[in-house]
């Protein structure tokens, strides 16, 4: 099924793979240890989100191939993305209108 | 009628409709889940201050990472049961297979031994607004996970992997739209993890 040149690829993909997996493996240790920190909750959420993002773009970009996909599936995401922060602050606007912020 | 574009590219998207329709898909997913994680978010704003730490701390952190490792492990090894039918490797691919299989039943148990622990202790969805919010969460995100074991036990057991032998390019396509489905999963938990039991 495979030529000598899609073998070495894979095999250069299983290599990456695996850097990922242990990358994965430490920023969950960081994110558990990182909850221990004495910060503010805000601070906390800040940190907690920005290396679940990390873990996030490399499961995406590695595991799920989107660093090397055709432009089409990119901007499907694209436009999902811009929909789900629509749907996020739409109702964020009404509840600061509520509450006079 | 045979599905067109399944093993060979269209010429307009540069891909085989099966890829394209699972991110299609996967984009709808992330509707419903980001709907449900705005829910979270403005219930915690509405909240009465500390409720949700309160309730968030009945949670149990150790076994929650052990679910998070187990997911991170499913994901390697259902990327290399891809990798290994590209490879020509059947019988690793099957082995792999399995592995994600299993790190999906025990990522399961652990869940079903953290929801019995809750209703041991009168926990339920109706006990806070915390409470309903995570059952709500992690409820959706198991059904997501044994979605994805039925159809992996399919591609597993003989019965769906006897398509390998006649038409191989077809199957590794059928296992990497599994593959993309199954790490959005994963991807799912990176967000649910911190966000009901760290914060």
């Amino acid at each position: 099924m495979s030529s000598d040149h899609d073998i070495s690829s894979i095999q250069d993909h299983i290599r990456v793979y695996l850097m990922v997996f242990g990358a994965l493996a430490v920023l969950t240790i960081v994110t558990v240890l990182a909850s221990y920190l004495e910060i503010s909750t805000s601070e906390g959420i800040f940190l907690a989100l920005i290396i679940a993002s990390i873990k996030a773009s490399l499961v995406a970009g590695y595991f799920m191939h989107l660093i090397s996909e055709r432009n089409t599936i990119i901007w499907i995401l694209l436009l999902t993305v811009m929909f789900f922060f629509v749907m996020l602050f739409l109702p964020l606007i009404s509840y600061t209108d509520q509450v006079h912020i | 009628m045979e599905v067109p574009y399944i093993v060979k590219e269209r010429e307009d998207t540069g891909l085989i409709n099966s890829k394209l329709g699972i991110w299609v898909f996967l984009a709808s997913e992330i509707m419903l889940f980001g709907g449900l994680f705005s829910a979270y978010i403005f219930l915690r704003l509405a909240a009465a201050p500390g409720d949700f730490a309160h309730w968030s701390a009945e949670l149990s952190v150790p076994l929650a990472t052990v679910n998070t490792l187990v997911l991170i492990s499913s994901s390697v090894s259902m990327v290399m049961a891809w990798a290994s039918l590209k490879l020509n490797a059947f019988p690793k691919y099957r082995m792999y297979m399995g592995i994600t299989l299993l790190c999906a039943l025990i990522f399961l148990v652990i869940k079903y031994f953290e929801y019995t622990g809750k209703f041991h202790h009168d926990i339920y969805p109706s006990s806070s607004t915390f409470m309903a919010i995570y059952f709500t969460l992690t409820g959706l995100h198991g059904i997501h996970i044994i979605g994805g074991m039925i159809v992996m036990l399919y591609f597993w057991l003989p019965v769906g992997s006897k398509m390998w032998d006649s038409q191989p390019e077809h199957f590794a396509n059928r296992v990497e739209v599994l593959g993309l489905y199954w790490h959005f999963v994963d991807l799912v938990w990176i967000f649910l993890f911190p966000v009901l039991y760290l914060l």
